[in-house]
């Protein structure tokens, strides 16, 4: 059995309206049926934009806001059902990294104080004399100074203040650790000792993660099973890379499509599906497939009417389409336009390239290869106009002959 | 000649009494018409205050700028500031990171974007706003008419960059400087904005100064990169140069500690230690070297200058720089 498994979790906020009498007008429907399963020790991945119900989801796993459906199965208990101070208690178990460390640290509280604060309120440690020891411990653990103690969070750095975040969720030996947005508010270098600082946890206490990040290389770093939202819900699941190697639903494509890779040379070949429009608003969702206003191969049946349940379409990957098989195999084409190269130049001086580039992505993703092959073949082009660009491309050679010619 | 030549630029805030802290320390760049110049760095590392610098935005106490920034010939530091305020707006304009916060609350999308047509192209009433529609209508808002009598918080986010957008490139300037444009938006959204950044540079000939900290971005938008670290640039070349060779150990250490999407998984990322906190005074030797792993004694005689180790305009501040290819062969082309 999974450690934690979440069944058909809604969180709906009432909007009210009216002077003296609270009038409920309607709902925004902020996580809307949402089932998933997170193995012990392993890293659950939550990804989606701005608006898509994700931290909400997390927060409602901790019943830091109230679940109006569903079930959350922690080790065979369903916390959605516990009275108020068993919750208190089993927190101990569940705990949180916020995303703005500076915001989630009292100012006024050093860091011992901060760190003791939940040892306290769950009975853990004889005297202070024994949580300071074990504080100490974890402080090491997390690569802070054991001076740390009778210091402030202004007196750290950002990525120093996640640091006590993530040591104050530890002090209470957690089984599941909530990450919103761990290293969305730190500079790239830093990220990147945060990330490493978890994976590292991770592996020597068997810590179960879930992630939420709308960072999608950070959220495939370190997941083992990604979850895609829109809307409120899940729109795809699947292992980390298989998600990556093969994304099945339109939405995951476009996101894929969309994220800078800091690579000239993979910039220049790829296409970007670019999505139209706006999210819908959550209070008034479209009916049917929540992504059929937005998605580029939307069907005029179907979509619009019927909600797409997600379903296993093989290797453990889960996908909330109609049309995910027919997307994959080709049979249901993009329509021009709705792609574009990333490439500057491809669009400004070599016409033909261009309207390759447009045919191209028509293709579809199982000839991806080609589409590549064919932005390979502009590089000469291009290369003629910027010197310095062929100088970059004499090292790829001996790859691709035909790109320094 | 380039369109903006900057030379030596520094600011200093501070003085009387306090503490001086000298958050842009000597920066030198150019940016030709219809190039897109790119400055990259973490927080703190002078690259928003060289944009408002040479837009002439920063508040003038305390504050010292030195160096010299030409535009088209004309040094933007002797300037009159009448003149300065004929040419913010109309010869160059700002798109800044935060939309929400750039764009008046209390007044209407429409009367945000007359204004500078009001200002600075003479136009009046329906002429206006007519033209404030079309510029609209060109970055991509639906319903243009209608948005103009909007206000701010009506509008998405998205949409709030696009109506700033809108409004920098309302007179047509030759210099764009974005300030961290996408950072507030969403993925999908972003692709859609440079997107747009990239469609008025080629037919414009608009130049683009971008000042971001997504080294993605720049990878697909800059042609000329600037990779600044506490003030200084520490390393200067074109994009594909600079991606496939990072020679300073700093750009090679960044571009080692992004986890990146098409990478194979399991890695574990290579991070540059501490913090930008802990640096030293580039008049002692290089800023970096407290948290550079190719540290040796040489860094700390002084500040290092820009050189050439490895190829022709691939400038390097460095004295021990990365000129093994390790790093360019793991990276799988």
């Amino acid at each position: 059995m999974s450690l934690l498994e979440l069944d058909g979790v809604k969180v709906h906020f009432p909007i009210k309206k009216g002077l003296l009498f609270d009038r409920t007008v309607g709902h925004v429907y902020a996580v809307d049926g949402v089932s998933l399963k997170v193995e012990a020790g392993e890293t659950y991945g939550l990804v989606g934009e701005s608006g898509c119900g994700k931290t909400t989801l997390g927060r409602s796993v901790l019943r830091l806001v109230d679940i109006t459906e569903g079930s959350v199965v922690l080790d065979g208990t369903d916390l959605a059902k516990l009275p108020g101070e068993e919750m208190r208690r089993f927190r101990r178990r569940l705990q949180m990294v916020f995303q703005d460390p500076l915001g989630s640290l009292n100012p006024r509280q050093n860091i011992e104080s901060i760190l003791s604060e939940g040892m306290i309120a769950h009975g853990i440690g004889k005297d202070q004399e024994e949580r300071r020891e074990k504080i100490k411990a974890i402080l090491d653990k997390v690569g802070l100074p054991s001076n740390a103690l009778a210091r402030y969070p202004h007196e750290f750095s950002g990525g120093q203040r996640q640091r006590i975040g993530i040591a104050r969720a530890l002090v209470l030996e957690p089984d599941v650790i909530i990450c919103d947005e761990p290293v969305s508010a730190l500079d790239v270098s830093v990220q990147a000792q945060v990330i490493n600082l978890l994976e590292e946890l991770q592996e020597e206490l068997g810590l179960t993660y879930v992630v939420i990040a709308h960072d999608l290389a950070v959220v495939r770093h370190i997941s083992d099973t990604i979850g895609v939202m829109y809307l409120g819900s899940l729109v795809e699941e699947a292992p980390s890379d298989a998600l990556y190697a093969e994304p099945k639903h339109p939405y995951t494509k476009a996101l894929m499509s969309a994220v800078p890779v800091p690579d000239p040379e993979v910039e220049d070949k790829r296409e970007r599906i670019l999505l139209t429009g706006d999210l819908p608003s959550p209070a008034n969702p479209p009916t049917g497939c929540r992504f059929h206003t937005r998605c580029p191969w939307a069907q005029a049946e179907r979509c619009a009417t019927e909600r797409p349940q997600l379903r296993d379409v093989g290797g453990g990957h889960r996908v909330a389409c109609h049309y995910a098989e027919d997307i994959a195999s080709g049979k249901l084409r993009l329509p021009k336009g709705e792609v574009v190269s990333a490439t500057r130049e491809g669009v400004d001086d070599n016409p033909e390239s261009n309207t390759e580039a447009e045919d191209a992505p028509a293709k579809v993703p199982a000839q991806a290869k080609k589409v590549s092959k064919a932005s390979k073949d502009e590089k000469p082009a291009k290369t003629e106009k910027k010197p310095e660009k062929a100088e970059a491309a004499k090292a790829d050679e001996a790859e691709e002959p035909e790109k320094a010619v | 000649m380039s369109l903006l030549t900057v030379d030596e630029l520094t600011v200093t805030f501070g003085g009387r009494g306090r503490k001086e802290s000298r958050a842009v320390d000597g920066i030198s760049f150019e940016v030709d018409q219809g190039q897109v110049v790119g400055l990259v760095g973490e927080s703190g590392c002078g690259k928003s205050v060289t944009s408002l610098a040479l837009m002439g935005l920063l508040p003038a106490k305390g504050l010292t700028i030195g160096g010299r920034a030409e535009f088209d010939g004309t040094d933007l530091f002797t300037m009159s500031p009448s003149a300065r305020r004929d040419l913010r707006g109309s010869e160059m304009a700002m798109i800044f990171q935060d939309p929400l916060s750039s764009l008046n609350p209390v007044v209407p999308i429409g009367v945000q974007v007359t204004e500078i047509l009001e200002r600075h192209r003479g136009m009046k009433g329906e002429a206006a706003r007519k033209e404030a529609a079309h510029l609209l209508d060109r970055v991509g808002i639906p319903d243009p008419t209608r948005r103009l009598k909007e206000y701010p918080h009506q509008l998405s986010g998205g949409m709030r960059q696009r109506a700033l957008i809108a409004m920098a490139v309302a007179c047509a300037p030759r210099l764009l400087i974005a300030d961290e444009p996408t950072t507030a938006l969403d993925v999908t959204i972003q692709a859609q904005i440079l997107e747009l950044l990239k469609e008025l540079v080629d037919q414009e000939g608009t130049a683009l100064l971008m000042i971001t900290h997504d080294l993605g971005v720049v990878a697909g938008l800059c042609d000329q990169v600037n990779v600044l670290y506490a003030g200084k640039v520490v390393e200067s070349a074109g994009r594909r140069e600079l991606f496939a060779h990072p020679t300073h150990p700093y750009a090679h250490g960044l571009l080692g500690s992004i986890p990146r999407l098409d990478a194979p998984r399991g890695e574990p990322l290579s991070p540059i230690r501490g913090s930008i906190n802990d640096r030293i005074a580039w008049a002692d030797g290089c800023a970096f070297a407290p948290r550079c792993d190719r540290y040796e004694m040489g860094c700390l005689t002084g500040t290092p200058q820009l050189g050439e180790p490895r190829a022709a305009g691939h400038q390097v501040r460095c004295v021990n720089p990365v000129l093994d290819d390790a790093k360019a062969e793991e990276v799988p082309a």
